[in-house]
C-alpha cells in the first residue's frame, strides 16, 4: 500500500517535472561557441544567395517608393471611395508582426517564463525590422512626403499645431515610442553578448566594431547590477506597449463613423490578432534559422510547442472577435452595420473574407493536437496560413468597409497597381535583408541568458541530488 | 586581455555627445531664424520699371490710397493702377521726366507696365481685400508704413502664423472705419485699442475663420 502511494507520487513528480530548456546536456562553453560562431565563420554560400535576392527585392520597394514620391499617389490603385487600401493594410500587417517580439521579451520576462531566453533576441530583432517596414507606409502615403514633418509638434511659421484629438496623431506617437523603446530594450540586452563577441574577436575590424558596440562592458558585479535594473525597467516600459500600440492602431478605424470600423471590440481584437500574427512570423523565420544553424538544442521542440499554443489561443480570440462583430451587427439593429458585415461575407470581396476565416480561424485549430505542434512541417505550413490570413484580415477590414460608401453612386472596387504590389513584396526583401544581416553580425540567441537557465547555473545544483530526490524534482518543476 | 582602445577613448562618447548637442542647437536655431518668412521675405524690395514713390504721392501730395487702388473696397483683389490712371496726371505733370519712360511707353503701345509683385500670398490662399478693409483692418496692418516708402518693400512676413495672429485676436488690430486709410493713425494706448477693438468685434460681428477652410478653400 505504502509502496503504491510512493510509486504514484513518484510518477506524479515525474510528470510535473518540466522538460529541460536546453537539451542534450549542453555545457556553457558549447552554447557560447555555437551561437557566437554563427557570426564568426565566413558567410556560407546560401547566405550570399539569400542576401542578394532579398536586398534586390528591397531595392524594388525603394524604386517603387521613389516612383510614388516623384509622380504622386495616383500611381497606387486607391481612389474614391477606397481611400485607404494596401498602404494601410501593409502598415497594420507589419506593425502587428512586431508585437510577438515585445510580448516575448517584456511580458514573458516579467512573468519569469524562462523559455523566452532562447527566442527573445531574434524575436525582438524581428520586431524592429517589422516596425521599419511598417513605418514606410504611413510616411509615404501622405502624398507630399516633404510635409511629413507637420506630424511633429514643432513650432513653425505656419502656426500649424497637431490635432491631439486625432487617433492618426496618436498613431505617430505610439509607433515612434514603440520603435524607440524596442531599440533600447534590444540593445541593452545585447551588450553582454557583444562583449563576448568582442573578447572572442580575432581581427582588428571585429575588435573595433564589437569594442565600440559593447560600450565598455567588463562583466563586473556592479555592471551586472545596473544591467539587471535597466533591463527590468525597460521590460516594465515595454509591457504596456504590447497592448497600447495596436490599440491605438485600431483607433484609427474605431473612432471613425464607417460601418465595419466603428466598433468597441477593435482594440482587444487587434492586440490579439497582432500577437497571433507575430508568433506565426517568429516561427516562420526561426524554424529555417534553427535548421540551418543547428540550434535544435537551444530552440527545442518544446519552445515551438509553446508558441503553437499561443497561436491557438490568440487565433481563437480572433475567431471569437469575428463572430462577435456579426453578433453585434445583428444585435445592435443598425441596418448599415448589418449591411457592412453581410457584404463582407457575401459581397464582391467574399473571397478575401473566407480566405481570412480559413487561414486565421480554421487552420490554427490543428494545434489542438500535439502531433501538429511537434512536426516542423505542419507548424510551418499553419504559420504560413496565419501570415496570409492576417494580411487578408487587414485588407478585409479596410477595403470592404470603404468600397460601399454611404452614397451608393460612389460604390466602387479597389484594384492594386503594379506599384502597390511591388512596394509590398519589396518590404519582405527589406525585412529579410535586415534579418540576414542580423544573423551574420549579432548573436541571434541571448548567450548569457540561456546559460543562466542551465541546471548548472542554479546555485543549488549538485547539492540536493542525494536523499530527497522528489523534493528536488518538485522544486525544478516550480521553476 | 589588452586594451582595445587607448585611454582617451573613455571621454570620447561624452565629447561626441557635447559636440552633437551643440551642433544640434546651432542647426535648430539657424533654421528657426533663417528658414522663416520673417527672414526670407521681410525687406524684399525689387527694382520697379518706374521708381514710383508712395512717400511723394501720399505724404507730400495727400492722395488717398483708393485713388489708384480703386477696387480695394469692392473686390477680393486690390488692383495696381493701370497706365491710364497714371497718365491722368502725368500727361500734364512731369510729362517728359525720364523716370516715367516706362509709363509713357506703355501709354503708346498699350502694353501694361510690368510692375514687380511684392506682396504675394500662395495660390492656395484666398485673401479678400474688401472684407478686411470694410471691417476695420487698415492697409497699415499688412503693408506697414507704406505711405512713407520711397520704394515699396515687404514690411510684414505674411506667413500663416502671422495671419493667424490677427485672426485669433482681431481686437488687437481693429480700428475705426474712418481711419482705415489713414496710415499715420495710432490708438491712444494699448488698453484703448483693446477696449475699442473688443467693441468693434462685438458690434460688427467680426468672427475671423481659424479653420483650414477659411483661407484654403
Amino acid at each position: 500500500m505504502a509502496d503504491a502511494i510512493m510509486q504514484s507520487r513518484e510518477a506524479a513528480t515525474e510528470r510535473l517535472k518540466r522538460a529541460p530548456l536546453v537539451t542534450n546536456n549542453r555545457s556553457m562553453s558549447w552554447i557560447t561557441n555555437h551561437v557566437a560562431s554563427c557570426t564568426e565563420r565566413a558567410a556560407p554560400t546560401w547566405w550570399w544567395i539569400a542576401f542578394t535576392l532579398s536586398s534586390s527585392l528591397a531595392l524594388v520597394s525603394v524604386f517603387c517608393i521613389g516612383y510614388l514620391i516623384s509622380t504622386g499617389v495616383g500611381v497606387w490603385g486607391l481612389n474614391h471611395p477606397v481611400g485607404w487600401a494596401w498602404d494601410i493594410t501593409n502598415f497594420v500587417f507589419w506593425i502587428g508582426i512586431g508585437h510577438a517580439g515585445t510580448l516575448i521579451s517584456a511580458i514573458l520576462f516579467l512573468t519569469r517564463q524562462k523559455w523566452r531566453t532562447s527566442i527573445n533576441r531574434a524575436a525582438e530583432a524581428m520586431t524592429l525590422f517589422a516596425v521599419v517596414c511598417a513605418g514606410i507606409f504611413p510616411a509615404v502615403h501622405v502624398g507630399r512626403i516633404w510635409m511629413v514633418w507637420f506630424l511633429a509638434p514643432v513650432p513653425n511659421s505656419n502656426a500649424i499645431w497637431q490635432n491631439f484629438r486625432s487617433p492618426l496623431l496618436w498613431d505617430v506617437f505610439a509607433v515612434s515610442t514603440y520603435f524607440t523603446v524596442s531599440v533600447l530594450f534590444w540593445y541593452t540586452g545585447l551588450v553582454p553578448d557583444l562583449a563576448t563577441l568582442r573578447d572572442r574577436a580575432t581581427n582588428k575590424f571585429r575588435k573595433f566594431f564589437y569594442g565600440i558596440a559593447a560600450l565598455g562592458w567588463r562583466g563586473g558585479n556592479r555592471q551586472w547590477k545596473h544591467y539587471e535594473m535597466a533591463y527590468l525597467i525597460l521590460a516594465g516600459l515595454s509591457t504596456p506597449l504590447v497592448l497600447s500600440v495596436h490599440s491605438v492602431v485600431s483607433f484609427d478605424f474605431a473612432t471613425s463613423v464607417i460601418p465595419g470600423w466603428h466598433t468597441t471590440i477593435f482594440p482587444p481584437y487587434f492586440v490579439a490578432g497582432a500577437i497571433f500574427g507575430g508568433f506565426a512570423m517568429v516561427l516562420t523565420i526561426m524554424l529555417p534559422a534553427r535548421a540551418i544553424f543547428g540550434l535544435h538544442d537551444l530552440i527545442t521542440d518544446d519552445h515551438v510547442d509553446k508558441m503553437c499554443k499561443i497561436i491557438l489561443l490568440t487565433g481563437s480570440i480572433v475567431g471569437y472577435a469575428y463572430a462577435m462583430e456579426f453578433f453585434i451587427a445583428w444585435y445592435g439593429g443598425n441596418m448599415y452595420e448589418q449591411y457592412a458585415f453581410m457584404n463582407r461575407a457575401t459581397g464582391p470581396y467574399w473571397w478575401a473574407y473566407w480566405t481570412m476565416i480559413f487561414c486565421n480561424v480554421a487552420a490554427p485549430q490543428l494545434f489542438w493536437f500535439r502531433f501538429f505542434r511537434r512536426h516542423v512541417l505542419s507548424v510551418f505550413i499553419v504559420c504560413m496560413f496565419v501570415n496570409t490570413g492576417m494580411w487578408f484580415e487587414r485588407f478585409v477590414i479596410i477595403v470592404t468597409s470603404l468600397h460601399r460608401d454611404f452614397l451608393p453612386s460612389s460604390w466602387n472596387m479597389f484594384y492594386p497597381t503594379w506599384v502597390d504590389i511591388w512596394t509590398f513584396v519589396g518590404t519582405f526583401g527589406i525585412f529579410l535583408a535586415l534579418f540576414l544581416l542580423f544573423i551574420r553580425w549579432l548573436p541571434m540567441i541571448c548567450i548569457f541568458e540561456v546559460k543562466a537557465v542551465l541546471p548548472e547555473a542554479d546555485p543549488h545544483h549538485g547539492h540536493d541530488g542525494h536523499d530527497h530526490e522528489p523534493a528536488a524534482a518538485m522544486k525544478e518543476g516550480v521553476h | 586581455m589588452a586594451n582595445f582602445f587607448p585611454k582617451w577613448a573613455n571621454w570620447l562618447p561624452l565629447k561626441l555627445l557635447v559636440i552633437a548637442f551643440v551642433l544640434g542647437a546651432v542647426v535648430t536655431c539657424g533654421i528657426w531664424y533663417y528658414f522663416t518668412p520673417k527672414y526670407t521675405n521681410v525687406g524684399y524690395m525689387p527694382e520697379q520699371p518706374a521708381p514710383f514713390s508712395h512717400a511723394i504721392h501720399v505724404e507730400q501730395l495727400g492722395m488717398d490710397c483708393r485713388y489708384c487702388h480703386s477696387h480695394v473696397e469692392v473686390a477680393a483683389h486690390s488692383n495696381v493702377p493701370d497706365t491710364q490712371t497714371c497718365m491722368a496726371c502725368h500727361s500734364q505733370i512731369k510729362a517728359t521726366s525720364p523716370k516715367l519712360a516706362a509709363v509713357r511707353a506703355s501709354w503708346e503701345t498699350g502694353t501694361p507696365v510690368e510692375w514687380v509683385r511684392i506682396h504675394k500670398a500662395p495660390d492656395y490662399v484666398y485673401f479678400n481685400h474688401a472684407v478686411h478693409v470694410n471691417r476695420g483692418i487698415s492697409c497699415y496692418s499688412c503693408h506697414g508704413q507704406i505711405n512713407e516708402m520711397p520704394v515699396v518693400y515687404q514690411a510684414e512676413p505674411l506667413s500663416m502664423a502671422w495671419c493667424l495672429e490677427c485672426h485669433r485676436e482681431p481686437e488687437k488690430f481693429l480700428r475705426p472705419p474712418s481711419e482705415i486709410y489713414n496710415l499715420n493713425w495710432r490708438p491712444a494706448s494699448a488698453q484703448d485699442q483693446l477696449a475699442m477693438g473688443a467693441q468693434y468685434k462685438r458690434e460688427w460681428n467680426v468672427n475671423p475663420p481659424v479653420g483650414c477652410g477659411g483661407c484654403h478653400r
